[in-house]
């Protein structure tokens, strides 16, 4: 199995030694990186590519790391046994597979995402190192070993909000996301849009890199705003000439507030557009 | 090859780079399996997925890399104590015909070698005793890497990737390499003493209790309760005594804030200078422009916020004792009046000092504040957090 980029995601040389690094070796990649980077939607690439199911887990700030393994239902059960319910003999007809759970026990190998591992709390990560690690664990209430019989092949992504621990990132690979750059810029439009005119891509990447170059912003434009953005100049069916680089520094480009998604950063950008327009 | 590879470990370790053994047996396990072709290129993106784990420490990463692969280019050359005779044999072994022909137009292998000869004799002369290689790198026509374009290149590897060296050349990462570093978790562990729960939000638990006591009550049918799941309810006022004294400890006061940032759900954090006097502000750059009057931290946050004090607490006493004594602007007030104030309000608070504890009774301005704390004042170790946090909780 090898991972060469797909049709509808550009992977740089690095992320795509990462990824076949870590089917190689069967150990977790974790991905990080600026928000809009693709780290969710490499997992759903890969699975893609390869022609894998993919197994997705979102981590919320309430999650524990027991969800993903199994949980018991003991209510229910409960309920159960009161109406004379014959499931209630066997413990297993209570017990929710999790996420891991079903990747371990799948017939073919999948793809497993653990979605913004750094949402949940601080301790979750440590409670999942022996799993990941020999991809097994013990259900307490039926006694029984869950082996992989196939390892997955796991992609952790984190938006860097807590701190992973020492132990659990020993076991993984680690790739970061840079932001791509002019070139690789390119491609992934080209990929979104294909046959963009080349007139209105130069404009319109040269605007976005000079909005992002902007100091002081608090959410800088990423690719997913660049992308919407260009949907909508599309739709609008703004000329290149309205992003013209001569006096961008003098005007606002059109439907801006696609890239920009905070009223401060738009006001910052407004005034230093409204400074240079003075200075001249 | 592994020998060679571990003293690249080595370089690391030297680099602070925090790899561990697990991570070195991953790295040689995957260049088992053959995951990279054999270019210098994808060995500098493996190791660094394998070995570094965050990208603070690629920059860190990169010029440990860089400076192993400059060796390592020399490693395959020559070194001063090897025969000249076999040196000259490895150089011709590695001329290309361009190469050979460039050396005739320099006026011939003779020529060329005499000066190469002499060169070593120089460099014999400049670092006696030293285990330096013959131009690595440099500008020096000999040796491998030169940049000059007469240069002879000794025993290089010519799969080599130029293009590869760049990449770590480049130090892309440099400006994510922050002061802050690893460490901070120790931090959260021991702010995390700190938490208290509540129960507050959408019924999502079961409450036994509850549910068996209602049950009974209904006959032995099931009459299920939930309840509020618990929440870190802690609150939290810092104050960050900012400027002075406190540059050496700046490092520091960083990483316990950044920790405590994504630790408590309420935390208002303000800046100080030396003591707390009738203002504080929250922006360092906007000290003078937006300020935050003490009255109204007192009237805005409740009286169950817990303060922290992040501060050296070294000054001199009359900024703490005397009306005027600031050094920022002539206060009404004393430094005292406001701390005993604030302690009046908030019963829940504690000091940490940066400052070794040793020193402490050294200097009178601790002493004081000290007091004033009513001896709630704990060095900034991971021991003195956790007193620290015992005291709030108590």
């Amino acid at each position: 199995m090898r991972f060469s980029g797909s049709a509808a995601y550009v992977s740089t040389d690095d992320l795509t030694l990462a990824v076949n690094a870590a089917i190689t070796l069967e150990r977790p990649l974790l991905v990080k990186g600026e928000p809009g980077t693709g780290k969710t939607m490499l997992a759903v690439e890969v699975a893609k590519a390869l022609g894998l199911p993919l197994l997705e887990w979102h981590i919320k700030s309430t999650t524990k790391a027991q969800q993903g393994l199994y949980e018991y239902d003991a209510v229910s059960r409960l309920r159960d046994s009161q109406l004379g319910d014959s499931r209630v003999q066997e413990i297993r007809n209570y017990i929710v597979k999790g996420m891991l759970w079903q990747a371990f026990t799948s017939e073919t190998p999948v793809v497993l995402l653990i979605d913004e591992i750094d949402k949940a709390d601080i301790e979750f990560p440590n409670d999942l190192l022996r799993e990941l690690d020999r991809m097994e664990f013990f259900v307490y209430e039926t006694r029984e070993l869950i082996k992989a019989t196939s390892r997955p092949i796991v992609f952790i992504t984190s938006n860097n909000e807590k701190e992973l621990p020492d132990a659990f990132l020993r076991r993984c690979f680690f790739h970061y996301i840079r932001f791509p750059d002019k070139e690789t810029m390119e491609k992934i439009v080209e990929v979104h849009f294909p046959g963009l005119k080349k007139s209105l891509l130069r404009e319109a990447l040269e605007a976005f890199f000079e909005v992002r170059e902007v100091p002081g912003l608090k959410k800088k434009p990423s690719t997913s705003e660049l992308l919407d953005w260009l949907k909508l100049l599309l739709a609008e069916d703004i000329p290149p000439e309205a992003l013209k680089s001569k006096d961008r520094k003098t005007i606002i480009p059109p439907l801006h507030g696609a890239l920009l998604k905070n009223e401060q950063d738009v006001h910052l950008f407004e005034r230093l557009i409204f400074m240079s327009r003075q200075s001249r | 090859m592994r020998a060679m590879l571990s003293t690249f470990f080595v370089k690391l370790k030297d680099h602070k780079i925090p790899v561990s053994i697990k991570e070195w047996l991953t790295l040689l396990e995957a260049m088992q399996k053959n995951v990279i072709s054999p270019s210098i290129d994808e060995f500098y993106y493996l190791s660094r997925m394998t070995l570094v784990k965050d990208e603070q420490n690629f920059d860190k990463f990169d010029r440990a890399f860089g400076e192993y692969f400059k060796g390592i280019e020399s490693i395959a050359g020559v070194e001063l104590d090897v025969p000249l005779e076999w040196l000259l044999k490895q150089a011709e072994l590695n001329l290309s015909p361009e190469e050979k022909a460039m050396i005739e137009a320099l006026g011939g292998w003779d020529k060329l070698m005499e000066t190469l000869r002499k060169r070593l004799e120089e460099q014999k002369g400049r670092h006696q005793g030293g285990n330096k290689w013959i131009g690595t790198a440099g500008t020096s026509p000999f040796g491998a890497y030169g940049y000059n374009p007469e240069g002879v290149r000794i025993g290089q590897d010519k799969s080599r990737n130029r293009s590869a060296v760049k990449v770590w050349d480049q130090r892309e990462y440099r400006n994510l390499d922050d002061a802050v570093e690893l460490g901070t978790r120790n931090i959260k562990v021991a702010l995390r003493r700190l938490r208290k729960f509540a129960r507050e939000g959408a019924p999502e638990e079961l409450d036994l209790d509850m549910t068996i006591d209602k049950t009974a009550r209904n006959a032995g049918w099931l009459d299920l309760h939930m309840r509020p799941e618990r929440h870190n309810a802690v609150k939290v006022l810092m104050f960050l005594d900012i400027g002075g004294t406190m540059d050496d400890h700046i490092k520091l006061c960083e990483e316990l804030f950044s920790a405590a940032k994504t630790e408590f759900k309420h935390l208002e954090y303000f800046y100080f200078h030396n003591c707390l006097y009738d203002y504080v502000w929250k922006d360092n750059r906007r000290r003078h422009s937006e300020r935050t009057r003490i009255f109204d931290i007192m009237h805005k946050y409740g009286h169950d916020y817990k303060l922290v004090f992040v501060g050296d607490a070294t000054m001199s006493p009359y900024e703490i004792l005397q009306p005027g004594g600031s050094i920022e602007y002539s206060n009404d007030e004393a430094g005292a009046v406001w701390m005993k104030r604030m302690l009046d309000v908030y019963n829940k608070a504690v000091w940490l000092n940066p400052e070794p504890e040793e020193i402490w009774p050294y200097r009178q301005s601790i002493g004081i504040l000290k007091e004033i704390m009513g001896g709630r004042m704990y060095p900034t170790t991971i021991v003195g957090l956790e007193r620290a946090m015992r005291t709030l909780v108590k």
